[in-house]
């Protein structure tokens, strides 16, 4: 044996080991996690000794799923882990700060006035003043204050802006409300009552995937990821799973090791192309190119030359294939129309809803017939119980749609169709049938035919199909290679095997997609494209198919009471949601620096629609109910009522009609068709839970500029004038359009940096709130493992002190209750979303006048009592008694708990189990004064937490669908009960509800449309099933029927570098994906993750790009092009494309950020580079599933088609 | 027979998703404080690359681990004696603060104290030796991803054997790849660390062999350092004393996995007891570099063996110990199923991690600036990966778990590709028996030995992966204090700081 390494058990000799033990030690463990937006949903045990928070590790008591999956645990990663730095670090937000030069403005002013109206009037209302502290914004001259100060200022600004413009001018930003509900909802809850406005975030992070509203109906609904092991094709797109599903990810490993192929398509050579067994190196933002020839071949071998039939089952039960399309004659050729609508028969003309009934061709009889489950049935008393996917028609005849007309008809037409990428027009022949509408005769074919011509898979028939792989027309697999960059023979064997192991395992063929695809100008054809291939294969649906979007954490699975509490709709309502992208575009005065749309989005000749300035496009969605807008009038919506009161209309129905009556006349000017003048500026902006100035921020230095009026470094030119036509140019644009800007944070980030007010707010180890993702199926707790450190209150709290405030001073500003009116869009998964079949524009066109909720916005009147708002916060409202509770167009009742919630005692401490009430003015409410209390609320009213309320839920579902097997899916969990004691001890599952379409019984993992394809329940679009063809004339003239491909915009054409000087330069496209050392902008600012990282915000290139400019690894550059400029290192690195730049989405400007040689300023964040360009079709609604949903439906914030010019930084200077 | 008990480790490279999660867990437990800001008692490492510290593979340049001479081995720096004498005032083979980084901060304060000023206030680095402003020039996973892949990747040590054509083809999109390597103390059966010190101030504890550094007894000569061909020993310049990984021995102790292993997101770790045979050592150690891993395998003995169990009672090891030692999970990848492999073998101070290789994406073709993969044939079964299209070169992997053993590497990549196409021909049974079987043969495995391999890869607990041995602390402790005492006065005192701070 060798004898010079010792083996020592004497005890005395190791009695230093000690040293080590007393570290481990600890006093305290608490189940908490990371309220980010961060899809993980992780929990966490946070360890706490002698009272301070010392460290976190993974909680590993999630439940087994089932033994044939991999268990969840560990769930949690390097971010999270380092969560606990935050806590007492020097970044940590300590006390209350305001901009001193503001609080030297308010001293004076309090001591010359005594009412704080007053006061804050002769700082705002001055000009020198107001530029005084707007210019300070974030130039440093912070000073500590008092809590009861800064509450004050901020509830005099609101009360201001309420009084003298309307609360509509008072806006709050927090996203994602899934990874804390009641960190969210406190902020939502005082916005809602006092009568200001939400911003949307999905969208406007560019997180909401256009395409699934769009296919389904549903603004998100994907696999949990156990569901993954569940697959045996797995292809990501777009996604770098193990970089951003970082506690996820394992689960492929896992499922490649039972057989599973994973494909990975990413430009680069990304963390999960690591574990691919292909990596598909695809050039980026052309991926619709590459699945569009995947479904030439699916279609051309799957279903010509075998026919495979359980495809051709599946999409006949669940799809809109079988669905007439009229032909309408373009030129010498036929354009794809809209369906065929069941009133054009003469037979069906007077049936109920016929404009929103749609036909197919029964195989069987030969006979066109009207299938139940289109959206026609979703609405109206004699159309109840006929939502549903049975194979049966109107009549309840059994129904036996027909895919094609190929076989059946000897007709055919010539259609055309136009392909972006050689800007080029095919002809091919369709077969049609002729039909004797009560228009005359029609042609129509079913939209699979449409498909097939669309792909370009002949069938034998004429016209410009391609004769095989190796023709290069669209859209062949020959031809796709000039877009991607990748052979035919990796194409066609992609896409057999993807659809032959979709055959062999009925639907276990899966595509997981990311922001990658998501942020591209034409994010929703992206995804449209990989979609169809699923559809087509029958993968939808299906355990370890599907679609699976993770981008952003949106699954708020107890939606339902939650939406209540946080939109305050308990109280009244209906609540001010606005649609942030285009509020964004409009308000930072981005609009102004475009000109129109289609100078960088080439589309052909002759569009209807397609075509103007953006902006137009915009006050038209609002005009027409399709968006929101808020402010709504240049008017003061609290004056107008008053106004109407005074005029005598006394009823809520008499002041609409008296306000509908001025709009038509033209009394009352829409904001949005005059956004830069002052009285249509948001006033107050209130940020919690968000970086709403940087990571979120898109054109953040027009943010500067526009809405601060504080240093920037845009050199872009102003360009909109002489294209806009309904929105007033005014030629001076607006500086420093925001009064006051608040912050509630726990680190100094960059927005805090640029506020005027910064509130030290818990951070998410000290407070109490609910968690969850769409990652797993649990529901677990944020919990306090302290209280709150310093003078830090929870959000729940801050709120809840500002509408203390409020209340306290509100008799100043409003003596009494006042009525307000609220407009709102057309919404989705209500009547609303069958009232505009066709486009029409009350301001243009001649005879059609605005009819609130037909042809324009709803109108809405509610009463704000300032002085009551505390009091309403603090307790739940009578309308969760009174109209019960739901969601997607479902309701179920809900009195009898609110009523023993309501008879709990008033006298209880706030703890995890029990309920309380609260009672003022003689009344008894169930208690929503602490988070626990809110909690504890939301769990027992959710169906996914209380199995009785599951039950009437599916009760109501049976009733709305005809379908009488849907309670069995709740029966064997009714009496399940969830309280946040339970959440603390363990994750818990959720329950199967009608609100989420995944079947979570018998352990089964979680996958979107699993009800719909299981118990034939309607998806909620105008087919009621899965939509390939998209008839919206927006759509149409957009020529986005089918699932088309459109490249990535001209750099040429996007004015990213116009004035930028270009010496010494390489251009290259600007990509921001998720980053590895961040969650956008959180942990990236922590010195363990810059540890790990380049102790900077780094900007990615090839060696090839470095070398034109003689750059080496870890050199300083400049990023830089008109919108402004980032400071930073170079990493050199042959993992990343040639021609690309990529900085990791989201850097702080606080940290290491040194001073631009061009610019001369500081250099920004990745923002500071973009600038938000909005596709206009992404506006339509009021029609099916174009109908607006907060988080929804709407433009997105895309942001990949973007171009800089990288160069050497000459001089390193900081100050 | 000297049987001894080692509780010792597997990482599932094909798992590991590079997160750096066991990186922070671990540093925020143990080196997060004065004079360790630079350690990282794990770290992850991508490969290619040179790693933390810069190019710490190179014994040329570090003079770490035993090297061979005839059939004895030598310390490669020759012996702490002869070190001693020759570089009594200093150690030249030590990393210096460039080849690992110096450790910085920012000045956050600014943010909240800066006055109002023309430009945005900013948090500019600090180092967090010297207090100055600093340039950051190097960190702990500085080429992290390929980061400054001209400069790392490709000074990659491992490359050595591989022509010029063969290394610039990896930065090709044909062959571009990398893969992680997360490195934590080897617990070596043989530690050069503990050899190198003259203090005698580094031991193996005898119940399950980590390998610590005795706070007490340490007088900072630092020849641990060069000694350990790892790296895997830190310099704490504030106390004066080096450190090392201590894999988590109170959580151990208290029947917790190590913190690195239980944050594993990528749930690559496994851990549990092997019973070696300590005569084996110098004749293990003296192999031939071919023959290493395999004799390495013969040091390990099996816990169900009658013998080896009677032996090792009498040498005291637990006897509930000894039952652990049959569930565990690195006995399975490295002697029964030989799919895990020691890293850096020729290093011969018998490292007790062993790494199970990454399967890696196949490789491609690209003619006219087109891309392609390069595929067999055009069927529709999907063709997972392939030895024969590996993206890395098999030399390669064998350089870092082999000795540059090529048929060890090969065996194990056989065996690997085997389960998938079993499991899956099991299942959708789309690939040909024949197939099946022929890679079976090759990989030289079975049915039952696949769905063994499969349950440990895919579907194991916690408890599954981490079989923590009963370490018996009433046992270890009641020479010293009685037991009972323990539980009752144990934690009464103060803490009072000793000399030097720790």
């Amino acid at each position: 044996m060798s004898n010079w390494i010792k083996d020592i058990l004497d005890p005395k000799s190791r009695e230093w080991e000690e040293f080590y033990r007393n570290r481990w030690q600890y006093d305290k463990v608490v189940r908490s996690t990371h309220g980010v937006n961060c899809t993980g949903g992780c929990s966490w045990n946070v360890f706490v000794k002698d009272g301070i928070i010392t460290w976190e590790l993974q909680a590993t008591d999630y439940p087994l799923l089932d033994k044939t999956l991999p268990p969840y645990e560990p769930r949690g990663c390097q971010r999270g882990i380092s969560a606990s730095w935050y806590v007492y670090s020097p970044l940590r937000v300590k006390y209350p700060y305001i901009r001193g030069s503001l609080l030297t403005l308010w001293k004076r002013a309090k001591k010359k006035h005594k009412n704080p109206m007053e006061a804050w009037a002769s700082i705002v209302e001055d000009e020198k003043s107001r530029k005084k502290y707007q210019k300070a914004r974030g130039m440093g001259g912070f000073r500590r204050a008092d809590w009861n100060t800064v509450l004050e200022i901020i509830a005099v600004s609101s009360l201001y802006t309420a009084k003298k413009y309307g609360p509509d001018r008072v806006f709050g930003f927090s996203p994602i409300p899934a990874m804390s509900y009641l960190s969210y909802g406190g902020g939502s809850r005082f916005l809602q009552l006092f009568g200001g406005v939400n911003l949307s975030f999905y969208d406007w992070y560019c997180d909401l995937p256009n395409a699934f509203p769009e296919t389904w109906g549903e603004q998100t609904d994907v696999a949990e990821s156990a569901d993954w092991y569940n697959s045996r094709y797995i292809v990501s797109m777009g996604s770098n799973l193990s970089m951003t599903r970082t506690p996820d990810v394992h689960f492929i490993s896992e499922a490649k090791n039972v057989g599973t192929k994973f494909v990975t398509i990413a430009p680069d050579f990304s963390m999960a192309a690591k574990f691919a067994d292909w990596w598909i190196p695809i050039k980026q933002g052309h991926d619709a190119a590459l699945w569009s020839a995947v479904n030439h071949v699916i279609l051309k071998e799957y279903y010509v030359d075998k026919k495979v039939p359980y495809f051709i089952d599946y999409i006949k039960k669940y799809t809109d294939s079988p669905f007439l399309v009229e032909l309408v004659k373009e030129g010498d050729n036929y354009a794809p129309g809209q369906f065929l609508r069941a009133n054009k028969l003469e037979e069906y003309k007077d049936i109920s809803n016929g404009d929103w009934k749609l036909l197919v061709v029964d195989e069987d009889s030969n006979e066109l017939r009207v299938p139940t489950g289109t959206i026609g049935f979703r609405y109206g008393e004699d159309n109840a119980g006929k939502w549903n996917l049975l194979p049966n028609d109107m009549n309840g005849k059994p129904l036996n749609p027909l895919l094609s007309l190929i076989d059946t008809s000897k007709e055919t037409a010539k259609v055309a169709f136009y392909e972006f990428g050689e800007k080029k027009e095919y002809v091919r022949e369709v077969p049609v049938r002729k039909v004797k509408t009560v228009d005359g005769e029609k042609l129509v074919t079913t939209s699979l035919d449409l498909l097939f011509a669309h792909f370009g898979v002949g069938r034998g028939m004429k016209g410009d199909y391609p004769t095989d792989y190796n023709d290069e027309s669209s859209y062949s697999p020959a031809w796709q290679e000039k877009f991607t960059g990748i052979g035919r023979d990796t194409v066609i064997k992609l896409a057999r095997e993807f659809a032959s192991n979709a055959e062999r395992t009925e639907g276990k063929s899966m595509v997981i997609t990311g922001a990658g695809v998501n942020h591209w100008y034409h994010q929703n054809l992206i995804y449209r494209s990989a979609i169809t291939a699923l559809i087509l294969t029958g993968c939808v649906g299906k355990n370890g198919g599907g679609l699976n979007h993770y981008v952003g954490q949106e699954k708020l699975t107890l939606m339902t009471p939650w939406l209540s509490i946080a939109l305050a709709t308990d109280w009244g309502g209906p609540p001010r949601v606005q649609q942030a992208p285009l509020w964004h575009y409009i308000n930072s005065d981005q609009f102004r620096y475009e000109g129109e749309f289609t100078d960088y989005y080439h589309l052909p000749e002759g569009r209807k629609y397609a075509k103007g300035h953006t902006a137009d496009h915009i006050a038209k969605s609002v005009r027409n109910g399709w968006m929101p807008y808020y402010p709504q009038f240049s008017q003061n919506s609290l004056d107008l009522a008053k106004e109407a009161q005074e005029a005598g209309k006394t009823d809520d129905a008499g002041i609409k009609a008296y306000i509908a009556e001025k709009i038509n006349k033209g009394e009352i000017d829409l904001s949005v068709e005059d956004p830069d003048a002052p009285e249509n500026w948001p006033r107050v902006f209130l940020i919690w839970r968000g970086n709403a100035l940087m990571s979120s921020a898109k054109g953040h230095e027009f943010f500067l500029k526009h809405y601060l009026g504080t240093s920037d470094n845009l050199i872009k030119d102003e360009e909109a004038g002489e294209y806009l036509k309904d929105v007033k140019w005014r030629e001076d644009a607006p500086i420093g359009k925001f009064d006051l800007v608040v912050d509630i944070n726990f680190r100094m980030d960059t927005s805090a940096l640029y506020s005027d007010i910064v509130l030290p707010t818990a951070m998410w180890y000290e407070k109490n709130d609910l968690n969850s993702t769409d990652m797993h199926s649990f529901v677990h707790p944020l919990g306090a493992a302290t209280p709150p450190a310093w003078e830090a209150k929870s959000d729940w709290d801050i709120f809840k002190e500002i509408s203390k405030k409020i209340s306290e001073i509100s008799s100043e500003f409003f003596p009494e209750p006042v009525k307000d009116i609220v407009t709102k869009p057309l919404a989705h998964d209500s009547p609303d979303e069958i009232t505009q079949p066709e486009i029409k524009d009350w301001k243009h066109d001649d005879g059609v006048d605005y009819i609130p909720g037909k042809t324009g916005f709803k109108l809405a009147v509610t009463e704000r009592d300032y002085s009551k708002l505390y009091q309403k916060f603090i307790s739940l409202g009578p309308n969760v008694r009174n109209n019960g509770l739901g969601a997607h167009g479902i309701r179920f009742p809900v009195d009898d708990i609110y009523d023993e919630m309501a008879n709990e005692p008033t006298t209880r401490s706030p703890d995890p189990k029990h309920f309380r009430s609260v009672e003022w003015d003689g009344q008894r409410y169930p208690s929503l004064e602490d988070a626990l209390d809110a909690a504890n609320a939301i769990l027992r009213f959710a169906p996914e937490s209380n199995g009785e309320l599951s039950f009437r839920a599916f009760e109501a579902m049976e009733k709305k669908t005809g379908l009488d097997n849907l309670t069995d899916l709740a029966e064997k969990y009714r009496s399940v009960r969830m309280t946040f004691e339970d959440l603390k001890t363990q994750p818990k599952r959720i329950l199967t509800s009608p609100f989420w379409s995944g079947d979570v019984n018998e352990g089964r993992a979680y996958t979107g449309y699993a009800l719909n394809v299981d118990k034939f329940i309607p998806w909620r679009t105008l087919t009621g099933r899965q939509s390939l063809y998209l008839d919206h004339p927006n759509y149409i003239d957009f020529k986005e029927q089918f699932p088309i491909f459109k490249p990535r915009l001209d750099m040429n054409l996007v004015g990213d570098l116009d004035n930028t000087d270009d010496s010494n330069a390489v251009a290259l496209n600007y990509i921001t994906p998720h980053g590895k050392w961040h969650i956008h902008s959180t942990y990236g600012d922590n010195l363990r993750m810059q540890a790990l990282s380049r102790g900077c915000y780094p900007v990615w290139m090839h060696p090839d790009d470095a070398a034109k400019i003689g750059i080496e690894d870890n050199d300083w550059v400049e990023v830089i092009n008109d919108n402004g400029v980032v400071v930073t290192r170079a990493i050199v690195s042959s993992r990343i494309p040639v021609g690309t730049a990529w900085i990791y989405h989201s850097p702080e400007r606080t940290v290491s950020v040194p001073l631009s040689n061009e610019r001369k300023k500081r250099g920004g964040g990745h923002n500071s580079l973009t600038r938000v360009k909005l596709n206009p079709m992404l506006l339509s609604g009021g029609y099916a599933q174009w109908s607006y949903g907060f988080n929804y439906w709407g433009p997105v914030g895309v942001n990949r088609d973007t171009f800089v010019l990288v160069k050497k930084l000459k001089n390193l200077e900081w100050e | 027979m000297d049987i001894r008990a080692q509780v010792a480790m597997t990482f599932h490279l094909d798992k590991c998703i590079g997160c750096h999660t066991c990186s922070v867990s671990c540093k925020n437990i143990w080196t997060d404080r004065k004079g360790v800001e630079y350690a990282w008692f794990n770290n992850v490492e991508t490969k290619p690359g040179t790693g933390y510290p810069h190019k710490w593979e190179d014994q040329e340049k570090y003079k770490g681990g035993w090297k061979k001479s005839g059939d004895k081995i030598i310390l490669r720096a020759n012996g702490k004696f002869t070190q001693l004498g020759k570089n009594i005032f200093g150690n030249p083979h030590l990393p210096t603060m460039d080849d690992y980084y110096e450790p910085w901060t920012y000045d956050y304060e600014n943010l909240f104290t800066a006055p109002p000023s023309k430009n945005q206030p900013t948090a500019r680095p600090i180092s967090l030796v010297t207090g100055d402003y600093i340039d950051i020039k190097s960190g702990p996973s500085w080429d992290d991803d390929l980061s400054g892949s001209e400069i790392y990747a490709k000074n990659d040590i491992n490359l050595e054997g591989l022509s010029e054509q063969e290394k610039n083809d990896l930065h090709e999109l044909e062959r571009l790849v990398y893969f992680y390597l997360p490195r934590i103390c080897n617990h070596c059966a043989n530690p050069t660390c503990s050899a190198a010190c003259p203090q005698s101030a580094i031991y193996k504890r005898g119940e399950d062999g980590i390998v610590l550094i005795n706070q007490d007894q340490c007088k900072s000569w630092r020849m641990c350092i060069s000694g350990c061909p790892y790296k895997k020993v830190y310099y704490n310049w504030s106390t004066g004393k080096s450190e090392k990984c201590l894999l988590c021995y109170p959580r151990l102790e208290t029947g917790q996995a190590p913190a690195c292993f239980h944050s594993c997101v990528g749930r690559i770790r496994y851990l549990g007891v092997l019973l070696y045979d300590a005569d084996k050592i110098v004749e293990t150690a003296t192999t031939d570099d071919a023959d290493l891993v395999e004799q390495m395998r013969g040091m390990i003995m099996d816990p169900n063996d009658p013998e080896v169990v009677k032996a090792a009672m009498k040498n005291g090891v637990d006897p509930k110990l000894i039952e652990s030692a049959k569930n565990s999970p690195v006995y399975k990848f490295f002697i029964k199923w030989k799919i895990a492999l020691p890293l850096h073998p020729e290093f011969r101070t018998l490292p007790m991690l062993f790494y199970v290789p990454p399967l890696l994406p196949v490789i491609g073709k690209r003619k006219d600036g087109i891309y392609d993969q390069v595929m067999d044939d055009d069927s529709d079964i999907p063709q997972m990966s392939q030895l024969d299209k590996a993206r890395i070169p098999i030399k390669y992997m064998a350089s870092l778990f082999s000795a540059g053993n090529e048929d060890e590497i090969t065996k194990v990549y056989r065996k690997l590709m085997a389960v998938r196409i079993f499991k899956r021909a099991e299942e959708i049974h789309d690939i040909p028996e024949d197939e099946v079987e022929e890679a079976m043969k090759l990989g030289d495995t079975n049915p039952e030995e696949i769905e063994a391999i499969y349950q440990l890869t895919s579907l194991p607990t916690m408890e599954e992966r981490f079989v923590i041995p009963p370490l018996a602390r009433e046992m270890a402790i009641e020479d010293l204090e009685s037991p009972f005492t323990r539980k009752n006065e144990g934690g009464f005192g103060r803490k009072i700081k000793p000399k030097r701070r720790w």
